[in-house]
């Protein structure tokens, strides 16, 4: 089979790119493991929601209409809305289509799935940039009777075994598990190394109102000082509940939350936490302090000082005199570990020289360079802060369309 | 290697070879890897004298510009000779250091200009460890303060940050709160 272009993964991003390239005339195939949105109905928990307000909620074509604009999608309405998506877009679709390997083929590219063989100029890679848990060296030694659960298996605190569990990673995925599990009567422990603090809505307006504003978003990989560095800046502590309510340290404390530093070990059955822990909340309060200046500044010198509640500060992150080194999982009655650790793409089908020495995809805002005619969407900090939120597909789609408009020599169709 | 007969200015910390040298690292990660050494000797009692001369990194071995040496000893109360620091001090001397290093370094790329940094550091030990009198006590600390006095063109905030970001590219520091396999033979 041929086609100009492959696109992996019916997910937003994908659809997005389709109807990026569907506007330019430009001949392609949507290929999907599952069917459309199948991250988002499979490898979620139960309580997630969105951590973007519904109003921020946009696609290439499509924006949220309905009449919540400050709530936080379920899982089940970000699948109908992609699902609606898909409906508009109308992409030549492949589902139940799973892609096996990329690689070269005279002046293209090969796609081989298990339902055939396509044969391409340009391939676009949107299968996801948390498609694998990733879990630290440590976690091979977990000592034995203690559950390992990672956040793609974990559904529900019910699910899990009585008694207590020690939550690692303290970013939006590792506080939203701890809080919920916690509330169980599952005493938590939660081992708390660099995270992004942010409060929920600040000065009356959702964070990410003054994010999405203040330009912030926008800012884009070619601009920033370290773009390894912040493309590694962990998600950042926040959770999208109906009552807007802001999830941090202290409120998991105050419910009796237990904390450690971050997770150096196991040894002879105890787990080993950094002394680290006061400068890793110390930094997470320091960076959102200056997140808020510059929201103070950016609010005066836009004259919004009027129209918005005035600026405020929080109380820095408590952390007791001296949090435990060592604990005795059995003997502290620990039966679960929750990985929440972080995730990586899975790019373990892609047979291209384009891996860097720790094997990430080497690419330039998405173009992928050193395989000219392959292109990645949807992955932390690709163009744009913005990158990895669902708005922040709409520009990079329309960048990397273009570009790859130009690399298969269509042209695009006047408006 | 960066020219180091223009005048650096600000703190005095060449960063811009630091950069440099992260940048190298990533197309060379082969570089990066150092041993540092320290030879030991014992002179009397508890007494011994420590040379550091020499260290590998960059992919090769490379001498310090003298033979730097430390005597250590123990304290009267331990009813010895004190003709030296003791160890531990010496651990809490590496970690001030490397601490101080660090906010100067930090405050040359922030472009703060520092007049004084001091910084008091107290590690608190219950000796029934090391004793053996009580096999439930650690032999070491069981916590370290540090506490910086800066003098600097900067606000609070910026110096609290200094010091935050210090602490997070620490050696020392990671040594000392996170565990590290140790193996000693005799030959």
């Amino acid at each position: 089979m041929q086609t100009t272009t492959v696109v992996v993964g019916a997910g937003h991003a994908g659809l997005a790119v389709s109807h990026c390239l569907a506007a330019r005339g430009i001949d392609h195939v949507v290929i999907e493991r599952g069917e459309v949105a199948h991250t988002w109905r499979t490898e979620r928990w139960d309580s997630l929601r969105l951590l973007t307000p519904n109003w921020q909620t946009r696609v290439p074509g499509l924006a949220y209409d309905g009449d919540d604009p400050d709530g936080f999608m379920t899982m089940a309405e970000v699948v109908a809305f992609i699902e609606r998506y898909a409906r508009l877009v109308a992409p030549p679709l492949e589902t139940g289509t799973t892609v096996e390997l990329l690689t070269r083929n005279g002046d293209g590219y090969e796609v081989v799935t298990d339902r055939g063989v396509w044969l391409c100029q340009a391939v676009v890679i949107a299968s996801g940039g948390f498609n694998v848990p990733k879990l630290p060296p440590a976690a091979a030694a977990l000592p034995g009777g203690i559950e390992p659960v990672t956040p793609m298996d974990y559904t529900r605190p019910q699910a899990l075994p009585e008694g207590g569990a020690l939550v690692v990673g303290a970013s939006a995925t590792g506080v939203q598990i701890a809080d919920e599990v916690h509330r169980s009567g599952r005493p938590v422990t939660l081992a708390v190394g660099e995270h992004v603090r942010m409060p929920r809505t600040y000065r009356g307006k959702d964070i990410l109102w003054w994010m999405d504003r203040t330009g912030l978003h926008d800012e884009r990989y070619d601009e920033v000082d370290d773009i390894v560095r912040a493309r590694r800046v962990p998600s950042p502590q926040l959770v999208g509940t109906p009552e807007r309510a802001t999830l941090n340290i202290n409120n998991l404390t105050d419910q009796g939350v237990r904390l450690v530093g971050s997770l150096a070990g196991f040894a002879d059955g105890k787990a080993q936490f950094s002394g680290s822990l006061r400068n890793k909340c110390t930094l997470a309060d320091l960076k959102q302090g200056r997140l808020l200046d510059t929201i103070d500044e950016w609010a005066d010198e836009n004259g919004l000082d009027e129209e918005v509640e005035p600026p405020q500060r929080y109380e820095p992150t408590r952390v007791e005199e001296s949090p435990p080194l060592t604990l005795d999982l059995a003997r502290e009655g620990i039966r679960t570990v929750i990985w929440a650790t972080g995730y990586e793409p899975d790019h373990s089908w892609i047979d291209l020289p384009v891996f860097d020495r720790k094997g990430r995809l080497r690419h330039d805002g998405g173009v992928v360079t050193e395989a000219p005619g392959v292109y990645r969407i949807g992955l932390n900090f690709l163009r744009r802060r913005k990158s990895s939120f669902i708005h922040g597909t709409e520009d990079d789609a329309r960048d990397l369309t273009e570009h790859l408009a130009g690399h298969v020599g269509a042209r695009s169709l006047p408006s | 290697m960066t020219d180091t007969s223009e005048p650096i200015g600000l703190n005095g910390v060449n960063v811009e070879h630091l950069l440099g040298a992260r940048t190298a690292l990533g197309e060379t990660p082969e570089a990066g890897q150092f041993k540092w050494r320290v030879t030991n000797e014992w002179l009397h009692g508890t007494h011994s004298k420590t040379h550091v001369e020499g260290y590998f990194g960059l992919g090769g071995e490379h001498d310090h510009k003298a033979d730097y040496t430390f005597e250590s000893d123990h304290p009267l109360v331990f009813a010895a000779e004190d003709n030296a620091a003791t160890p531990v001090e010496i651990v809490l001397t590496g970690l001030a250091s490397c601490l101080t290093a660090g906010v100067a370094a930090v405050a040359q790329v922030r472009e703060i200009q520092l007049r004084s940094v001091k910084a008091t550091v107290e590690g608190d030990m219950d000796i029934a460890g090391i004793l053996g009198a009580d096999p439930e006590v650690r032999n070491g600390f069981s916590n370290i303060r540090v506490t910086y006095d800066i003098d600097a063109d900067a606000t609070p905030e910026d110096i609290q940050a200094l010091v935050a970001q210090s602490q997070k590219r620490s050696a020392v520091y990671d040594i000392l709160t996170n565990p590290t396999n140790v193996t000693v033979d005799v030959t």
